[in-house]
């Protein structure tokens, strides 16, 4: 019963952007039949075109991070096929030497995780406790504060920067901390959750909250007990999404953060790091790479969560 | 050695707030829930309804609703100092249409919006069409959708090593796309430095990120397509092409919107690129990090709140649009 609903629910998450493969349902005879018809052999070839010049870059780049300081400095990464070399100790250098004038990323990659695991729980979860009120407690005025906060989407974040800086350094004087990093991406990672987490919640059965309800069940207890079991796919989807959206992001770092290394996460140092470019070409590859580690392993381990949480959520911001 | 053993006390002193503020945060949450679910008979409904949407509400009044009121009362005042700001009416928004500065950033911004969204739904779709039923497919796939992945500041860094120039005579290239150009017997240029097509190489990175996101939307909205239709259509005689533009594309018409929309949000609040590329010199500022450097380097509050307004103006009717055909997409399933 639960695991039906589950996987009703599941499917309702991923309608609305029709990501789930339809054709798999159909006859294989006439898949086959038009499968034919329409993959030509100069269609394959621009297909691999494309994917090489998009998977260049790339490429390059991590080519870059293993070659000497020296080799980085003065000749292109194709040399490598020319003469080829493999160290690791950009990586070591930029991750482990401590001092003002280095990369320091070990600290910074710390603060990168400092920031975005709580920033990833404390939306998801006050979103999923408003977005139950909203689909399963009736109450006066409901309908017009749940539009309200789906407008709250049309705010950019460049809106809230200014005055919400003020809270935090004159009112809180926390500006610079993690709980002000923290507490910035809660708030403008609430309306997106809520909105997500309510068009999944509200799809759960009504029989089974009523039989709940029937045998005496108060909120809370449908709440721990029928509506975190059935939602733990849509959590993760929403939470992979919410964790990569902040461990990517830039600009509330560089306005909430401080900018040292002692909140400041892994993007604000890359883009110090970037302004510098011929001070520091031969860190940049590396140090760049361990910023793209984390989202590549989220990326090829748990890709179905992953591209329904960014399809999901791709107005954000 | 020492540097380590300096690493591990950060590290754990890092994690040890980051644990008190998880169990801060439980344990408020907790008791909230605690309460409502403890609630004394009379008013239980309210306390418990309280105790659900209270803390979003709280939150969301706090640091979005009030901000954004605030963000549009600061664009009609002068910036802040000690002794408060005066009132000047319309006088930033005169500013920003009479700065030629400016007027290159409020330019640039719509030359990305033009070209961002077409450039990449074009390449997804053609992508998206070329692979459909390929061999290889998932593969293909992810080797495209990957830059979706990764910061902004990281496609930065990326394509910053594809685009860096080393003058001729004093070194190799280290950059692919000047080596291309010295192998087919041309200079080098400064790709980044050289205003106005400096702006058409920072649209490349954000077009490289958003194709990936185009192509995936598209290619689940071409399976959708009934393969009846697509079979009669070739019995009628059509050809490939004809099948793809009569066919193929009236049944995808609703994602296209979706994606055309969603990006041009995306690119309208474009600000990372821009920042660790460039910085938003050589003429190449956009509206979201003109706001930045206005407000946070120069303290320009005015200023800085005004660039944010037009922001949200610019943004507003298309997000409006976008929500209304997902609705409406949504109603035809």
């Amino acid at each position: 019963m639960s695991t039906d609903a589950a996987t009703a629910a599941e499917n309702a998450l991923d309608a609305p952007l029709g990501q789930k493969h339809e054709a798999a349902t159909r006859e294989p005879q006439k898949m086959r039949k038009v499968k034919q018809t329409l993959t030509s052999p100069w269609a394959t070839f621009a297909a691999i075109l494309i994917a090489t010049l998009w998977t260049i870059p790339t490429f390059g780049l991590l080519v870059s991070s293993i070659r000497t300081p020296t080799e980085i400095r003065s000749n292109g990464w194709w040399n490598i096929f020319v003469s080829p070399s493999f160290t690791l100790q950009n990586y070591i250098d930029v991750l482990t030497v401590q001092g003002t004038s280095s990369a320091n990323l070990g600290s910074y990659f710390v603060n990168s995780l400092v920031i975005a695991i709580p920033a990833a729980l404390f939306p998801i979860i006050l979103a999923t406790m408003a977005a139950y009120a909203f689909a399963w407690i009736k109450f006066r005025g409901s309908g017009a504060l749940f539009v309200l906060i789906f407008a709250l989407q049309i705010v950019p974040l460049q809106m809230a920067l200014i005055p919400l800086l003020q809270i935090f350094s004159e009112i809180l004087g926390i500006s610079g901390t993690f709980p002000a990093v923290w507490i910035a991406h809660t708030i403008f990672g609430l309306p997106l959750c809520i909105f997500l987490l309510h068009n999944f919640i509200s799809e759960i059965p009504g029989e089974v909250i009523e039989a709940a309800r029937v045998d005496g069940a108060n909120h809370t207890q449908i709440f721990f007990r029928i509506v975190i079991p059935l939602s733990l796919p849509a959590l993760a989807s929403i939470g992979i999404f919410q964790f990569l959206w902040v461990w990517n992001d830039l600009l509330v770092a560089l306005v909430f953060s401080g900018g040292t290394a002692d909140v400041a996460p892994l993007t604000q140092r890359l883009a110090e790091l970037v302004g510098n470019f011929g001070r520091n070409t031969e860190r940049l590859p590396a140090a760049a790479f361990i910023s793209l580690i984390v989202p590549l392993i989220v990326f090829f381990s748990l890709q179905r969560y992953f591209v329904r949480g960014l399809l999901a959520g791709s107005t954000k911001g | 050695m020492r540097g380590l053993s300096a690493f591990w006390v950060d590290f754990f002193e890092k994690f040890g707030i980051m644990f008190i503020g998880l169990a801060a945060f439980a344990a408020v949450v907790g008791l909230i829930l605690f309460l409502a679910d403890r609630a004394p008979k009379k008013g239980r409904d309210f306390l418990q309804l309280a105790a659900f949407v209270g803390p979003a509400l709280v939150l969301l009044a706090i640091g979005l609703v009030y901000p954004a009121i605030r963000t549009t009362t600061l664009a009609f005042f002068s910036r802040q100092t000690a002794n408060g700001s005066d009132f000047v009416a319309f006088d930033n928004f005169v500013w920003m249409f009479t700065q030629p500065d400016i007027l290159i950033t409020l330019g640039n911004t719509l030359i990305w919006v033009a070209l961002v969204p077409t450039l990449s739904t074009i390449f997804g779709l053609a992508y998206a069409v070329f692979i459909d039923k390929s061999k290889g497919e998932k593969l293909l796939k992810s080797l495209v959708f990957m830059p979706m992945a990764i910061s902004f500041v990281g496609a930065g860094i990326i394509w910053r090593f594809m685009y860096e120039y080393r003058e001729v005579g004093f070194s190799e290239q280290i950059g692919l796309l000047n080596q291309v150009l010295v192998w087919l017997g041309q200079s080098p240029q400064q790709f980044l430095v050289n205003s106005p097509f400096n702006t058409f190489f920072l649209i490349v990175v954000m077009v490289w990120i958003q194709t990936g996101f185009a192509m995936v939307l598209l290619s689940a909205a071409i399976k959708g397509v009934p393969v009846e239709i697509i079979e009669a259509s070739r019995l009628d005689g059509a050809n490939a092409w004809q099948q793809f533009w009569n066919v193929t594309v009236p049944g995808i018409r609703g994602t296209l919107v979706v994606v055309v929309t969603t990006i041009s949000i995306a690119t309208l609040k474009v600000f990372d690129i821009v920042r660790a590329m460039t910085g938003g010199n050589f003429d190449t500022s956009v509206i979201a990090n003109e706001m930045y450097t206005q407000a946070f380097n120069r303290g320009e509050t005015g200023y800085g709140s005004a660039l944010a307004v037009v922001l949200f103006l610019m943004v507003m009717p298309i997000v409006i649009y976008n929500v209304r055909v997902m609705r409406k997409q949504k109603e035809i399933r």
